[in-house]
C-alpha cells in the first residue's frame, strides 16, 4: 500500500512547477500520508470550491465568535470560582469591600479589578456571546428567506435550530454565573418558570436548586453545564453542521454558468482559506475592540445577590427578550382544579410559546416540501421575492419577534417615551396577533410587485430616466434592454406549480382531505406569484421593442437629458453631469 | 396522494439561455507589476503593524495600573482600553492583511466543480440494505421475539438507575417536604418587623401615612436595633441564620410595611393591619421577583420585573399584569412598647405558584 502511494506520488507530475516551499511541503505530506492516508480524503478538499456572497459570511460570524468564546472562556476559568460559599470581599473595588458575598461574585470582581486584562477578556466573552446568538439568528433568517433549507439540507436546518436553542441556554447559564443581583434575579425568574410546569414543576425546582431557591448548588451545577456539557454539545453539532456543508457543497446564487449541477466560486486553497481565516481574525479583533471600548454587564454596579432586593428596569440579555415580553403581556390566567394549580400565566409564555415559535420555524421546510411535492435537490438559492409566501412568513415571524422584544421592555418604553405602560401591554396583547397578519400581506404583495418589476425589466428593459416626446406630443419613458447576463440571472429560477384540488372520486375518501388541504395551501402559497416570461413572450416583447427602437433611433450612447431624446443629432455633444 | 407531475402543464421553454461563466477580468495587480508590489507592501505593512500592536499589548499590560487606583485615559480605564485596542488591532490587522492578500494577489479565477446527489449510488444503497437484512437475519432477531423483547425491556429498564441516581440532586417535593419548605417562612407569632438594612424595630407611631419600609423578620438582618438589651441580642442571635439557609429564608420572608389612611383600606385588609399599617409579602406571586415600586397615591405596588400591580388597600389584589394571585398579607399587631410584630406566619404560601400549592 505504502509502495503504491509512493509510486503514484513519484510518477504523477505536479501541475505547478515545484518551488522550494512546495518540495518541502510534499515531503511533509508524504510523511503524514504514509501513516494517516489522508490524501484520499483530502484530494477533493484542497481545491474545493466555495461560492462567494456576503450573506454566506453570516454563519461564519457565528462560527468564529464561538471560537472566540472558547478562547476567552478558557481564560476566565483560570480565575473564576464557581462556588456559592460565602466570603467577605477584600479586593480592590472600594464600594464592596467588607461585604459578604458568594465566592463566585467575589472572583468575578477579582477578574474585573485585580487581574490585568481580566475585564477585557470578561467583556470580550460577553460581547462574543451576544454576537454568537445574533449571528446564528441572522444566518437562520438568510437560510430561510433564500430557501437554502430545501432538500438535501433539511437535517442541517434542524441542527441549526438546536444550535440556536443551545446557544440561548448556554448564554443564560453564562450570565447567571457571576451571582450578582441581576443574574440572581434572572435565576429566580427561571425558578418561577420551572415551578409553573404542571405535575413535575416543584420536583424539577427542588432537584435543580438542591432544595429551595437559591440554595448552594446552582452555581456549580450551571458552571459545569456552561463550560463542559453545553459547549460540548454545541461543538459536536457545529462539527456536524460544517461536515454537512462540505458534503452538500454550498448553495449558490443564480447567475451565468451557475446551475443546479455545479458550484462556481473560488478554491479553498488559497482564496477561501485566506478569506475565512482572515475573517476569523477580524471577528476576534472586533470583539477585542468592543471589549476595550464598550462596557458590558458591569456586575460591580449591581452588588451581590440578595433575594430581598431588585433593581428597577431589570432586563435580561437581549436574546431572552422575547421570553420576557411573552411573560409580561400574558393575561393572568391560573386554573385551580382538584387541588392542583395550573399557572397558564407563566407556563404558556415561559415554556410553551418560545418552543412553538422555534418549532414552527423548524417545521416550515417540511410543510413547504409537502405542499409542493417537490422531491428534487435544490442548490440554487431563491431570491426572497421569488418565494413571496415564504418571505412574507419570515417577515411576519420577525414582526412577532420584534413586538415581543418591545413588550419585554414595556417599562422602559413607558419611561423613555412617556407612554402609559398598561396601554403598551394591552396594545401588545392584540398586536402580536394582528400585526404579523398585516405584515404578512404587505410583505407578500411587496414581493409580488418586485416580481412584476423583474418581469418588466426582462420584457421591456430597464428604465433609463429619459422622457421621450412623440411627434403627437405624448410623453413616455425610454427603456433599454438589460444585459444578457442580467436577463439570465433574473430568469434562472423554476416556475411555481400550483397543485390542483382532487376531482371528486379521483382519490378515495381517506386521502381526500389531505389532498384538498394541500391544494388549498398550494394555491395560498403560489397562485399569486408572477412567473418568469416564456420564450414566446420574450420574443413578442423584443419584437415590440425593436419597432419602438426604430422610432427612437439615434441614441447609441448614454444620455443625461432631454436633448438626448433620440430625435436630435447629438454628435459632438458632451455628457453633462 | 396524487402525484402533481401528472396533471401539471408542459413547462414552457427557458426564455434565456445560460451565457456561461463570464470571462475573467484581470485586476490592476494582475497586469501592473507596480500595483502588485504596492499591494504586497500594503499587506506586509499591516502584518508589521500587527506585530507592533502585539508588543503594545505587553507594554500596556505592564504600564497601566488597575486595582484600587487605576489609571484613566479620556475617562476610560486606561489598562482595559489600551489592552483592548492593541489586542484588537493586532488581530484585526492580520485579518485585513490576509484578506487584502487574497483579493489583490492570490489567483482569482472562478472555477466550477460538479455536484453529486447527496444520496449514495443505488448499488451502494442496495448493498447496505442487503447487508443489513443479512445481518438481521443471521442475528435471528426477527425469529426470536423473546430475546428481542427482553433485550429491549432490559435496555428500557436501564432508565431506572439513570433516573433514580439523580434523585439526590435535591429533596423530594413530597407534600410534607413542601409544607416544611415552600409553605413556611421565618415569620411566627411575636417576631418583630425590622428594617431590612438597619435592623431597627418599627414603631407604629413613627410610620407616616404613605410611607413604605422594606422589612424582614428580626433575625434575618445582620444588625441589631440599638435599643435591644444584651439578653434580647442573645435571643435574636440564637434564632438567626447564615449562608444558604439565610438566603433561602430571605427569599420567602422579605416584606414591605406600608401605612395608608385607615378609611381607604378594605375591612379585610384592616383586620390584619394596625391603624392603617399593613404588611405584605415582598415576593411577587408571578415568578418571584421582589416587588419594589410603590405608588403612594393609588396604594398600588408594582413589580419591576413584569409589571404585575397589586392594590395594597385591598388585600393585595392584582389590578394589572400577569400575576394571578393576590400578594399575601402578614397579620400583625403591636407589642407592649408599640413596635410592629407578626401575629403569625403567612397563612398561605408566598411567591410563585406551583403544582401542589392547593394541596390540603
Amino acid at each position: 500500500m505504502t509502495d503504491n502511494v509512493a509510486k503514484s506520488n513519484g510518477t504523477t507530475p505536479a501541475a505547478v512547477p515545484a518551488s522550494g516551499l512546495a518540495a518541502k511541503g510534499s515531503a511533509v505530506v508524504k510523511w503524514a500520508d504514509d501513516r494517516l492516508g489522508l490524501a484520499t480524503s483530502q484530494k477533493k478538499m484542497i481545491r474545493k470550491v466555495f461560492p462567494d456572497h456576503w450573506t454566506f459570511m453570516l454563519g461564519e460570524i457565528a462560527l468564529w465568535s464561538f471560537v472566540v468564546l472558547l478562547v476567552t472562556g478558557v481564560f476566565l476559568t483560570l480565575w473564576f470560582v464557581p462556588s456559592m460559599g460565602e466570603v467577605q470581599y477584600q479586593g480592590s473595588y472600594d464600594q464592596l469591600r467588607g461585604v459578604e458575598m458568594s465566592q463566585a461574585y467575589a472572583s468575578a470582581l477579582d477578574i474585573s479589578f485585580d487581574v490585568r486584562g481580566g475585564l477585557l477578556l470578561r467583556q470580550m466573552h460577553h460581547w462574543a456571546a451576544m454576537i454568537f446568538i445574533a449571528a446564528m439568528l441572522v444566518h437562520m433568517m438568510r437560510v430561510f428567506v433564500t430557501g437554502a433549507f430545501r432538500k438535501p439540507r433539511e437535517v442541517n436546518w434542524l441542527i441549526g435550530g438546536v444550535l440556536i436553542l443551545l446557544g440561548v441556554v448556554e448564554g443564560f447559564a453564562g450570565y447567571s454565573l457571576p451571582d450578582d443581583l441581576l443574574s440572581g434575579t434572572g435565576l429566580r425568574i427561571a425558578d418561577g418558570l420551572i415551578k409553573s410546569t404542571p405535575v413535575v414543576g416543584t420536583w424539577m425546582s427542588f432537584f435543580m436548586f438542591d432544595g429551595e431557591f437559591p440554595g448552594e448548588a446552582i452555581i456549580p451545577r450551571l458552571y459545569v453545564a456552561h463550560v463542559l456539557l453545553v459547549p460540548g454539545l454545541i461543538l459536536a453539532l457545529v462539527a456536524a453542521h460544517m461536515l454537512l456543508v462540505v458534503y452538500h457543497k454550498h448553495t449558490q446564487w443564480a447567475g451565468p454558468g451557475r446551475t443546479e449541477e455545479n458550484v462556481v466560486g473560488y478554491p479553498m486553497m488559497p482564496v477561501y482559506a485566506a478569506k475565512a481565516g482572515g475573517f476569523f481574525f477580524i471577528v476576534f479583533g472586533v470583539t477585542a475592540l468592543m471589549g476595550g471600548l464598550l462596557s458590558i454587564n458591569p456586575i460591580w454596579k449591581y452588588g451581590p445577590y440578595d433575594p430581598s432586593k431588585v433593581t428597577a428596569g431589570s432586563q435580561p440579555d437581549w436574546y431572552m427578550g422575547i421570553a420576557e415580553g411573552l411573560l409580561r403581556i400574558m393575561p393572568h390566567w391560573e386554573t385551580h382544579i382538584f387541588g392542583t394549580t395550573w399557572s397558564w400565566n407563566v407556563f404558556l409564555p415561559g415554556e410553551v410559546a418560545p418552543m412553538i415559535l422555534l418549532g414552527v420555524m423548524m417545521m416550515w421546510p417540511f410543510l413547504e416540501a409537502w405542499v409542493t411535492g417537490d422531491k428534487a435537490e435544490h442548490h440554487i438559492l431563491d431570491r426572497p421575492r421569488n418565494a413571496p409566501t415564504r418571505t412574507a412568513f419570515l417577515a411576519a415571524m420577525m414582526s412577532v419577534y420584534g413586538l415581543l422584544w418591545a413588550a419585554g421592555g414595556n417599562d422602559l418604553l413607558a419611561t423613555q417615551f412617556s407612554l402609559n405602560m398598561e396601554w403598551i401591554t394591552r396594545f401588545m396583547r392584540v398586536a402580536v396577533f394582528v400585526v404579523p397578519v398585516l405584515v404578512f400581506f404587505i410583505a407578500k404583495r411587496w414581493c409580488i410587485a418586485l416580481q412584476r418589476h423583474d418581469s418588466e425589466k426582462i420584457l421591456h428593459g430597464y428604465e433609463t430616466g429619459i422622457i421621450m416626446r412623440s411627434p403627437e406630443g405624448a410623453y413616455s419613458e425610454r427603456h433599454l434592454p438589460i444585459s444578457g447576463e442580467e436577463a439570465y440571472r433574473l430568469t434562472a429560477r423554476a416556475r411555481d406549480n400550483v397543485v390542483a384540488a382532487p376531482v371528486n372520486g379521483e382519490v378515495e375518501a381517506k386521502g381526500a382531505r389531505a389532498a384538498k388541504l394541500r391544494a388549498k395551501l398550494s394555491t395560498w402559497m403560489f397562485a399569486d406569484n408572477v412567473q418568469k416570461p416564456t420564450a414566446q413572450e420574450l420574443e413578442e416583447a423584443h419584437h415590440h421593442a425593436e419597432h419602438e427602437h426604430e422610432l427612437e433611433a439615434g441614441l447609441a450612447h448614454a444620455a443625461d437629458g432631454h436633448q438626448f431624446d433620440g430625435h436630435h443629432d447629438v454628435a459632438g455633444e458632451e455628457l453633462r453631469h | 396522494m396524487t402525484d402533481h407531475t401528472d396533471n401539471s402543464p408542459a413547462v414552457p421553454a427557458e426564455p434565456i439561455a445560460d451565457p456561461g461563466i463570464p470571462a475573467h477580468l484581470p485586476r490592476p495587480t494582475d497586469v501592473d507589476p507596480k500595483a502588485a508590489r504596492r499591494a504586497e507592501r500594503q499587506v506586509a505593512a499591516m502584518f508589521i503593524a500587527s506585530m507592533l500592536c502585539a508588543i503594545g499589548f505587553a507594554v500596556a499590560y505592564y504600564t497601566f495600573d488597575i486595582k484600587d487606583s487605576w489609571d484613566t485615559f479620556l475617562g476610560f480605564g486606561a489598562s482595559n482600553l489600551f489592552l483592548g485596542l492593541t489586542l484588537g488591532f493586532a488581530l484585526l490587522l492580520i485579518g485585513v492583511g490576509v484578506i487584502q492578500w487574497s483579493r489583490k494577489l492570490m489567483g482569482d479565477h472562478e472555477i466550477s466543480e460538479l455536484r453529486h446527489p447527496a444520496a449514495s449510488a443505488e448499488s451502494d444503497r442496495e448493498k447496505v440494505l442487503a447487508d443489513l437484512a443479512l445481518g438481521l437475519e443471521e442475528s435471528g432477531i426477527a425469529r426470536r421475539p423473546l430475546v428481542r423483547n427482553t433485550l429491549l425491556g432490559a435496555l428500557g429498564f436501564l432508565g431506572v438507575p439513570a433516573i433514580v441516581a439523580l434523585n439526590d440532586l435535591g429533596p423530594d417535593a413530597t407534600p410534607s417536604n413542601i409544607k416544611k419548605t415552600l409553605e413556611k417562612t421565618f415569620w411566627k407569632s411575636g417576631i418583630r418587623v425590622v428594617n431590612d438594612v438597619t435592623g431597627r424595630w418599627i414603631k407604629a407611631s413613627d410610620m407616616e401615612i404613605g410611607q413604605l419600609v422594606n422589612a424582614e423578620p428580626e433575625g434575618l438582618v445582620d444588625a441589631f436595633d440599638p435599643r435591644a438589651t444584651a439578653q434580647q441580642r442573645e435571643d435574636i442571635e440564637s434564632r438567626s441564620l447564615e449562608g444558604a439557609a439565610l438566603q433561602v429564608a430571605k427569599t420567602k420572608s422579605a416584606v414591605i410595611v406600608v401605612r395608608m389612611e385607615p378609611k381607604d383600606i378594605s375591612s379585610a385588609t384592616a383586620a390584619w393591619a394596625h391603624e392603617g399599617i399593613a404588611v405584605y409579602s415582598k415576593i411577587c406571586t408571578h415568578v418571584g421577583c421582589p416587588i419594589a415600586l410603590w405608588e403612594q397615591q393609588t396604594h398600588h405596588l408594582l413589580c419591576p420585573c413584569h409589571q404585575s400591580t397589586f392594590d395594597l388597600a385591598d388585600k393585595g389584589r392584582v389590578v394589572f399584569g400577569p400575576a394571578a394571585r393576590s400578594l399575601p398579607q402578614l397579620p400583625i399587631e403591636v407589642d407592649d412598647e408599640g413596635y410592629l410584630v407578626a401575629k403569625s406566619d403567612f397563612l398561605e404560601p408566598v411567591g410563585p405558584s406551583y403544582w401542589e400549592r392547593d394541596y390540603k
